[in-house]
Formats: structure tokens, sequence, C-alpha cells
């Protein structure tokens, strides 16, 4: 079975992540499921950046331990990729910047023959790409004409004589898959917030979900869509408190230590029932850690940021598919039951680029709000037995809408009269089941693999790509919990059934999923941890596994 | 609507002689003075922080939105992105908008958004017993600078005037009428209005004297010249002996932030071709 890997280095600024995703657009166009891993350092010139595609004909979101091309733009591209470079890796290189072996493009001179500007350097390693791999080149006008709304011509003549400078050393075979798009984590982020009716996106730049900031603010036009970029992300949440107290659909999105910043008016929304949903990117800590790797010790945080006591939904989607859904999801959930809501993220999906492997995964129910009552004896915060008072925004004429940070009564007004203090608390935390039934309607536990094996790898987030096809492999039970607050416990435990040996995998060192699970009777047999920032490549994860399997 | 006496019936527990009191019918009136105009009462929404000042919330029976310390603006701003058509006014104290809230409070004025931010500045934390705020004199003795602050205040009028606010006004709580005035004439401004009340503070800082004698109403005073203004503010620095004017320092309207966002909301259709949109960009 065909399962191809690309590598395509250079400088940061060389347009690496374009040229990856070019290449990705090409075995979309060969008939393959697509996956792309994006490094890169925290820098904007210089370094060493490179994107990995991954192609097979079944859905992937991992890379392997070899690699088939590599297309230099810098020496570090050949020098630092030995590990997965082989006798039968095909390389194409700038002969100008690179020494390798392999064959050799002298791309400045094409480009100054063609008067085109160094950036398209990256459109002529990927002719040249075309050229080894027996890719016609009609593929590659028909990706570079979608792909390339800009200088289309001269990109394709750059291109040109890189493709014809080369000998083909292989012939690429078209695969069976229909062509799809290609989604990064962060654009199925944002579609499935537009799905779940998105009025407006605030944010604060910081990887990794900065790109979903520029994807939304780039669409805001067409829809329309409020995107603001304020202060710092103090501001973002409280913008948000604002909007949604003005009936705005809103979600704010940062990473780690942003949310930091966020966590005082997080626990606000705790109170005063604004639903804020949160796009919270992890990426590899503490403090500023790594900024642009990945990591997955936020878990805990999330799952106790604020103070004080209130109902919070979390849900951690493993690839874009998921994501698209769930973001829906969450933040139909958050208004439907007036908490805040949280999507638990990480670099390698963010920053991923996959297939879509199906048609948008839609919630049925765009959770519309339910009518409220009359207005004349409206109370904010009225007392009902699911606990969900009914919403109204200003101006409602005849009512006066109060939120409160504080201790309040029904109608918002502060009090801190012991029997309401404890009726209205009562009041907030009864959401906890209303948003519990709600959970229990969902796939909150995603399975896979063979679900009846007495060995299970147990993964949240975006390992659940690479865990999957290794459960596959080893004929393994996968279970995923999706949903990990209010955490289906019963869910899991069903999920679990029957097995033996649960090996949990998570991207950080203590186990912070371990812990959850202990912390609900549920036991792991064996942990994998990984905590250098980088996603587990499946050979290398496949290896541990069988160590303690 | 307008009968509505406006204030509710919740217990007042402001300190006996507290200037909020005169702030609340100050602002009461100058509301009251929108609504008679024709603004719908229950398009104005009011947001306050955390401290005395801030229980103007539970006090006035209008739309509030009480948010935590120092983030009174952010949250009006998210509210007048929602829907423009409010008007969106702030009860923030001193604490709150130059201290912990100090960011907000400069980009509110730089972005221009339509708010009018009132600051109760009684130049203490009045709700957590009296410490220094930023606007305390120097060798003010509080409880967390027993021996006097070191710090020299600073002067919010020349901050907001070099941060772009488009209308700064000073008024105080010991002259209500010309507070009124000057509360009602923010709410109109389109764009950012800033006043800084000099309020008393009954129980740790008492200056009624101060503001009665040495205060007086900007009279003959260009309110479109900046560098009059500037001139004008700088008069006193809310430390040394100097007479404090009272009045609007500066008006000048300018675009406002909102305007650049879209008020309509997409339709079910719109969305849905948006979204097919996008995914077919990627394919
Ligand atoms: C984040 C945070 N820090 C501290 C406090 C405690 N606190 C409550 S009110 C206040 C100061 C209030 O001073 P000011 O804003 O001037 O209002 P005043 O009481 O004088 O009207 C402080 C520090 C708080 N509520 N939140
Ligand atoms: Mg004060």
């Amino acid at each position: 079975m065909t399962d191809l890997s690309v590598l395509v280095g250079g400088k940061a600024g060389d347009g690496i992540n374009s040229a990856g995703l070019i290449v990705s657009h090409l075995f979309n166009q060969l008939g393959y499921y697509t996956y792309m891993y994006y490094d890169y350092p925290s820098l904007i010139k210089g370094g060493h950046n490179y994107t990995i595609t991954r192609a097979a004909e079944r859905p992937i979101g991992a890379t392997r331990d070899r690699i088939d091309f590599v297309l230099a733009l810098n020496q570090d591209s050949v020098d630092l990729h030995q590990d997965i470079i082989s006798d039968k890796t095909i390389i194409v290189y700038d002969s100008y910047r690179v020494k390798s072996g392999g064959q050799g493009v002298d791309i400045n001179a094409f480009l100054k023959e063609e008067g085109a500007p160094p950036v398209m350097g990256n459109s002529c390693i990927i002719g040249a790409f075309a050229g080894v791999a027996g890719i016609p080149f009609p593929v590659l006008e028909e990706v570079f004409s979608r792909q390339i709304p800009k200088g289309l011509e001269k990109n394709l003549a750059v291109a040109r004589k890189g493709f014809l400078a080369v000998r083909e050393a292989t012939k690429i075979p078209r695969g069976s898959v229909k062509p799809s798009s290609l989604l990064s984590g962060n654009e199925a982020i944002g579609i499935g917030l537009l799905l779940g009716g998105l009025e407006a996106y605030v944010a604060y730049p910081m990887t990794p979900t900065s790109n979903l900031l520029h994807f939304l603010a780039g669409a805001a036009e067409q829809f329309p869509l409020t995107v603001v970029h304020p202060e710092n992300e103090i501001s973002v949440i409280l913008m948000a408190h604002g909007l949604a107290y003005g009936g705005k659909k809103t979600a704010i999105g940062t990473s780690g230590g942003g949310f930091c910043l966020m966590t005082e008016s997080f626990s606000m929304s705790g109170m005063n029932e604004e639903p804020i949903v949160v796009v919270m990117g992890q990426r590899t800590g503490p403090s500023t850690g790594l900024p642009t790797y990945t990591g997955q010790s936020d878990l805990h945080f999330i799952l106790h940021a604020g103070q004080g006591e209130f109902p919070r939904l979390i849900v951690a989607p493993g690839d874009s598919g998921q994501a698209v859904f769930w973001s829906q999801v969450a933040l139909s959930l958050s208004w439907k039951c007036q908490v805040p809501a949280v999507i638990l993220v990480d670099k390698t999906l963010c920053e991923g680029t996959f297939s879509l492997w199906e048609d948008l995964p839609r919630m049925t129910d765009e959770g519309d709000l339910p009518d409220s009552p009359s207005v004349a004896s409206y109370r904010r915060y009225a007392i009902t037995g699911s606990g969900v008072s009914p919403l109204r925004f200003p101006p409602t004429p005849g009512a006066a809408i109060k939120s409160n940070s504080y201790s309040h009564d029904e109608n918002g007004v502060t009090t801190e009269l012991p029997d309401l203090v404890v009726a209205m608390m009562e009041k907030r935390l009864r959401k906890m089941e209303t948003l519990k039934k709600e959970t229990d309607l969902l796939p909150a536990v995603n399975t896979g693999g063979e679900k009846t094996a007495e060995k299970t790898l147990l993964c949240w987030g975006s390992t659940l790509p690479v865990c999957s096809e290794i459960a596959e492999m080893e004929r393994f039970r996968l279970v995923q919990p999706v949903i990990l607050s209010p955490f289906p416990e019963e869910a899991l435990k069903q999920a679990l059934a029957g097995t033996k040996k649960t090996i949990l995998v998570e991207e950080n060192a203590l186990g912070q999923l371990q812990m959850l699970c202990a912390r609900h009777g549920i036991p792991v047999d064996h942990a994998i941890h990984r905590y250098d920032g980088r996603p587990f490549p499946l050979e290398e994860l496949r290896m541990r596994v069988r160590e303690v399997a | 609507m307008a009968s509505r006496n406006l204030i509710t019936d919740t217990q007042n527990t402001w300190c006996p002689g507290c200037g909020n009191f005169s702030i609340q019918f100050a602002l009461r009136d100058a509301i009251k003075g929108l609504v008679n105009e024709g603004v719908p009462l229950e398009n104005i929404v009011l947001v306050t922080g955390i401290g005395c000042h801030a229980k103007m919330a539970d006090y006035l029976d209008i739309n509030s939105f009480y948010s935590i310390h120092g983030r009174t603006l952010p949250v009006a701003t998210g509210i007048k992105l929602a829907n423009p058509e409010l008007t969106v006014l702030c009860c923030a104290g001193d604490g709150d908008a130059y201290a912990e809230g100090m960011d907000h409070t400069i980009f509110a004025a730089k972005r221009n958004t339509d708010i009018t931010l009132i600051v109760h500045n009684n130049r203490v934390y009045g709700l957590t017993t009296g410490q220094y705020t930023p606007t305390s004199p120097l060798g003010y003795r509080g409880r967390s600078t027993p021996k006097g602050t070191v710090e020299e205040p600073f002067n919010p009028l020349t901050l907001m005037l070099a941060s772009g606010a488009g209308f700064v006004a000073r008024g105080t709580s010991r002259k209500l009428p010309q507070l009124k005035d000057l509360i009602g004439k923010g709410l109109r401004h389109r764009g950012f209005a800033f006043i800084d009340v000099l309020q008393i503070c009954a129980t740790y800082f008492n200056k009624s004297e101060l503001y009665d004698t040495r205060g007086y109403e900007l009279a003959g005073h260009d309110t479109g010249d900046f560098d009059a203004a500037w001139r004008r503010a700088s008069e006193w620095g809310y430390d040394r002996d100097a007479p404090i004017g009272f009045g609007v320092f500066y008006q000048k309207e300018r675009p406002v932030f909102e305007e650049h966002f879209p008020a309509a909301k997409p339709t079910r259709e719109k969305r849905a071709d948006g979204i097919r949109m996008l995914i077919d960009e990627r394919r």
C-alpha cells in the first residue's frame, strides 16, 4: 500500500509552510489522504523550518520514521534529518545552497532567467519534486492554479524549469481517494464555530491559535463576523463577556499563558452565567516554554481554572473532523446551558493540516435558544429546575437585565444572605446535571481499533490519529474520551469493559488524563509520556507501546 | 418607563455623607434627561467595576453588568460591539480605572469606543479600607503606606488627553448640578467620554474643603483647543496646592471604533454559503 512521506525544509522566510501545503495538495489531487506536520522554531527569518507531508490511502494524522522525498532549500534539511533519511530517500536540493547526494537544481539561475523573486524558489523545488516523483505537470498546474492566487504564471514558469531539470526517479501511482479539502486544525475549529452560529471572535495573538484569529479575520467580511484583537487577553475575555451579554455568540482563542490572564473572568462566567467559549491551544510549558511546539500539560489547569466551583464544558477533539464537530458542540452547549466551554487542543492539531475525511460533521441542533417567558417579570437568574435561566438581551422593553459577578439574587442584585446564596449556588450547580444530560446524548467517548480486544490504547486530543493507526496495526482497542468535563465516567467504563491492559499515551510528564481516570476509579496499567514538544512519530510510539503491551 | 424612579429598593450601604450619593443622583438625572429626549430606558446599560462606587449597579434600576475589579471598559466595548444602538456607560473607581485596569482606560481612549466613563475618584481604595491609589497625593498615609506614599500621583486628565480621548472633563461630588450637566454631555458625546469625578470619601479621605476652596468652574475656555486643554489640565497635578478646574477641558469628535464592525446578524443561508466557500477554497 502506498504510504509516502515528503520533507520540505528551508529557512524561515522561504515559504516552507506554503510549499508543504502545495505538496499535500499534489497528493490530494493524486488520490491520497494527506497529513502535514509543520515544525518551526520561534523566529521570523533564518533558522530551520520544515514540513512533513504524509500521504496514504487511509486517513492519517502522524508522521513516520522514514522519509521518501526531501526537498531541501537549506543544508539543515539534509543534515538535521539523517535519522529519517535513508539510501532510498530521493533528495532534490537547491544546488546553490546545499551539498547533498540526489539531484541538484540551480534555483537561482532559473529565478534569474524568469525574472522571479527569491520567494518563488519554493515553486521551483516543487516543480523538481513533481519531476523526480513522476507527477504529471498538469496535476501541478491544477494545484498551483487553485492554491496560488498571485503571480500564477511566473510560479508555473519557475516550476516548469525545476520539473525539466531533473530525472524521473520513481512514479507515484494514482490513489483511489476522492480529493477533499485540506484543513488545518485551526481552520477546522473556525468552521465548526461558524457552523455553531459564531457571531464574534476575539483573540490576542499567541501560538498555536494565532492562525485561527487570522483565518476568521480573513473570513469576517463575508458572514459578517465581528473579529477583534484587543490590548491583552484580559480584555479579550471581558469583551467576550460584553458581547455575550449583548446576545452575540462569541468565541475567544489563546494558549496557556493567555489563559492564565483570563482565569479571573473565566470564573466570572461561572457566576454571571455569560456563555464564554475558549479555544485553548496547548504548547510546551511551563511558562513561555517552547512556544512553537506541542504538549498536553494544561488539562488539569483547564479543569480547575478559576476561583470557586462551577460547571464547565471541556472538549478535546483529536483531528480536524472532530474539531469541526466538537467546536460546534462547545458553542451550542455553552449557550444552551449558560456555562463556560473550552475547546482544548494543541499545536499538533491546530497547525497540522488534514484531509477532511468525511462530509462536514454537523450537529442536528444549532443550539437555538428557547423562547423566554413574558418580560414583565423578567429575572436574569430566575431559579429553574434545570438551573438554566431564560436569556434576554438589552434592549428588552420593561426589563432591567442585570449580570453580576457577585453572589446575587434572581434579579441579579448582590446578596450575601446565606439561604439565598445557597439557593443560587444550587441553581448554578444544577446546570452540571443539565449539561451532563446533553453530553450523554453525544459520542463523548470515541472508540476504534478492535473494539473487543483485551488490550486498549487510551488517548486524548491530537494523539488520536497516531494511536488509531497503532491500534489497528496491533489489533488493540482504541479509546478516546473527547469530553473531559463533565467527565463521561460511565461511557468510558463501558468503552473499557473487558480490557485486561490499558496503555495510556499522553504528551506530558505527570500523566494528567491518568490522574483524572484514577479519580473516577479507572485504572491505567501503563503510561507512555513524551514532553519534548514533538508529537509521537508512528514507529517510535508503536515500539514504546509494544514494550509494555 | 421614564416614570420609573430608577432607584432599586436594595438597601444602600454607602457610608453616611459618601460622595457616591451625589454621583448617583447626578447620573440618575442625566439618564432621565436622555430618556426624556427619547432614548428608550432599555437601551441604556451600566457597567461597573468592584469597589464602593460599583454598587451603583445594584442601586440603579437599569440594565447593568457588575463586572470585576478594574474591568469595566472591555466589557462595555463588547456590549457596544454587540449592539451599537445601546448607550453604554461605566462607573469605575480610581483603583479600577487607574490601577487595576489602567491599560483598558488608555485603550478605550485610543479606540474611541462610544462609551462614557465616570471615574469615582475618591483617591483611595474605599471598599478595601483606604489604601492609596494612583491619584492619592505624595505622602498619603494609608494602611499599606503607614509612613506615607513615596510615589507621586499621576494626572488622569493629561493622561487621557495624551491617549486620544475626544471628551475630557472633570467634576466633583461637591457640585451636583454641574456634575449632572457634565455626565449628560458625556453621554451625548459620540465617542469615548472621560469624566474624572473628584469624589469625597467621608470615611478615609474627605477633601471637601480642598475641592470647595480651590475648585473653580472653567469659563471662557475653548474646548476645541488641545493645547489650552493641556495647559488647564496640567494646572493641578492631584498633589500640590493649585487651582482645580471643573468642566469640559477638551471635546473633539472622530470616527468611533464600533463603526468598523458589522452590526447585522448573518442569515443562516449567508452563513452556510460562507462556510461552503471557505471549504471549497481549501480543496
Ligand atoms: C483582582 C482583584 N484585586 C483586588 C480586589 C479587592 N478590591 C476590591 S475593591 C478594591 C479597590 C477599590 O478601589 P476603587 O476602585 O478606587 O473603588 P472605591 O471603593 O474607592 O469606590 C480592591 C483592591 C478585587 N476585588 N479584585
Ligand atoms: Mg476609589
